[in-house]
């Protein structure tokens, strides 16, 4: 069977994402599954227990400040060496903003198309997206080139096949070209120990309704207690509430948990495209007649600072 | 300082959006078109680093003849003029064919910065910057939260899932923004008076030395096969809280095994 590039997507405090163990497990399906790791120095030794945990077969490793000090471009050169000379059946990356980017240019180098925001790919190279903020399902296929394709992290469920594999480290030579954007600074900005938003599978947002900054502990506070990340409406964001980056909508990220909880949000559009294929939704609001409602497999109406603190006082109890 | 702001023409994303049944393209002709909100922030950045370094700012726009309309309503903020890539055989062109057609475009406008929208609210794709710096083989500098232009060297602030990096490029380059990096001007009414009288400059594919083939249905690298609505969500079942909400909040979610 022919090989399957999976561009593995890690953080140094967590290691392996949860999206690369999704993407590995669906290019089991289309072929055999080769881990690419471009990183820093020693990324992919770091990486590799669990790479293999989940069937990678091999482990391509790009390393060094080469790769590491710029964006995308050296990546995305070592990328398409790699494809040409491999020729795998298909090409895949996390829908990332990075994932994305590595993409983008791999295609304009191989004059090759690229579907972004894949949840499911067929093997005969059918992709399935989800489009407008979720109310359009769309077919599709890259009909130029082989299946390059970006996956949306919680797509899919990642299952385990141990495999053992082995490191080919790849010759870097980056030009001069690739070298344009270089990055002079990396800040940390952690908020504990919380899933990251878009691979979580319990998320609990909170909107305009939370009130102020602090109020936003009684998201936090359900969050923990489930489990999940924290999120925050663009109206939240707006009003100096919660960072940016935490953000879910139209203009910010998209989410599709396994729960989603709306604590004092109205659900506009803007926020609807980021969460509405959400398999579960839960919402708290004191307006009967917010359109979160239309969304939400269960609602209550009433006053979030009265049943937010009761349902946590519950899930403690019932731990 | 030569700036160049893309713009691209969209579905209003307040309101129902639709793929066209014939052809899978995005239905245009249903939908209230605007800017996309995205660029109007690029439109202000673009304009700030013109007050405050001089030089002169120019729209690009890539879409059928109704996108003038948002071409106008770009210039009502203030830029110089525009450029509109316009041709038929456009119609149908993917990501991969698009960025070919406006790194050609770019090419002829000689700018010393190009800043566009993070992304677009109708595709979300977010390849546009690195294609065409790709192409242009130009440095691309996306996602900026924060641009400094002293003199030739660009500094941008990005966010990331773990926090934010500081990246530095000279120009030529391509940089992209979020909503997170200023807050846009509403044209006054002299703007949208003036505006009127800009000039706007149309490119056709022959001006660009592009072939038709290469672009369109017939150019594209990858195509929409089929799509379907999907059905609206219902929603399921609603309590007024009289005391016991979050119980009957935390026995549903247990009920669905959350807790």
């Amino acid at each position: 069977m022919s090989e399957v590039l999976v561009v593995v997507e890690a953080t140094k405090e967590f290691g392996v994402k949860k999206v690369t163990l999704e993407m590995l497990t669906l290019a089991r399906e289309l072929g055999t599954p080769s881990a690419v790791v471009l990183g820093g120095a020693g990324a992919a030794e770091a990486l590799s227990a669990k790479l293999g945990e989940y069937g990678a077969e091999k482990i391509y490793a790009a390393e060094g400040e080469e790769i590491d000090g710029y964006l995308v471009a050296p990546k995305a050169t070592v990328l398409a060496e790699l494809v040409r000379r491999v020729q795998p059946a298909a090409v895949l990356l996390a829908s990332s903003q990075e994932g994305k980017e590595i993409a983008a240019r791999l295609a304009v180098k191989l004059e090759n198309g690229i579907l972004t925001d894949v949840v499911a790919l067929a093997a005969d190279g059918t992709a399935t997206q989800v489009a407008f903020a979720g109310s359009t399902i769309v077919k599709s296929k890259v009909t130029k080139g082989l299946p390059l394709v970006t996956v949306r992290p919680n797509s899919l469920n990642p299952a385990p096949a141990a495999a053992t594999p082995a490191v080919e480290q790849l010759a870097v030579s980056v030009s001069d070209a690739d070298k344009l954007a270089k990055v002079v600074e990396r800040v940390a900005e952690q908020k504990g120990s919380r899933p990251e938003l878009t691979e979580a599978s319990v998320v609990v947002s909170g909107g305009r309704g939370v009130g102020n900054a602090d109020n936003f502990k009684l998201v936090e506070e359900l969050a923990d207690l489930l489990g999940g990340a924290v999120g925050a409406s663009r109206a939240a964001v707006d009003s100096g509430f919660y960072p940016h980056q935490f953000q879910v909508g139209q203009t910010g990220k998209t989410v599709s948990p396994q729960l989603y909880v709306a604590l004092g949000i109205s659900g506009a559009i803007q926020h609807r495209a980021g969460m509405q294929t959400s398999k579960t939704i839960v919402a708290v609001n004191k307006d009967a007649e917010a359109p979160i409602f239309e969304l939400a497999d269960f609602g209550v109406v009433g006053d979030l600072f009265k049943v937010v603190p009761q349902a946590a006082e519950e899930i403690r109890k019932r731990k | 300082m030569n700036i160049v702001v893309l713009v691209k023409q969209v579905p209003d994303s307040g309101a129902d959006r639709n793929l066209r049944p014939d052809d899978n393209t995005v239905d245009r002709g249903s939908a209230n078109n605007v800017i996309n909100e995205m660029d109007e922030y690029a439109i202000e950045e673009a304009l700030k680093i013109k007050e405050a370094h001089g030089g002169e700012v120019t729209i690009l726009t890539m879409g059928p003849d109704r996108a003038t309309e948002s071409i106008r309503k770009a210039l009502s903020m203030g830029p110089d003029k525009a450029v509109h890539v316009v041709d038929d055989a456009l119609h149908g062109s993917c990501a991969v064919t698009t960025s070919k057609v406006l790194a050609a475009a770019l090419g002829q406008l000689n700018a010393d910065l190009v800043i566009c929208g993070a992304e677009s609210t109708d595709g979300r794709v977010q390849v546009m910057p690195h294609m065409i710096a790709e192409r242009l083989g130009v440095a691309a500098l996306t996602g900026a939260r924060k641009l400094t232009v002293d003199g030739a060297t660009l500094t941008v602030e990005r966010q990331t899932e773990e926090g934010y990096e500081v990246v530095t490029a000279s120009t030529p380059a391509v940089v992209s923004v979020w909503d997170t990096i200023n807050e846009p001007r509403y044209p006054s009414f002299k703007g949208i008076m003036a505006a009127k009288k800009k000039p706007v400059q149309t490119l056709s594919l022959g001006d660009l030395g592009v072939a038709p083939a290469e672009v369109g249905f017939d150019g594209a690298t990858s195509a929409v096969l089929e799509h379907t609505k999907r059905p609206p969500r219902s929603g399921g079942e609603k309590i007024t809280d009289e005391g016991e909400g979050g119980v009957k909040l935390v026995e549903f979610l247990a009920t669905e095994k959350f807790v």
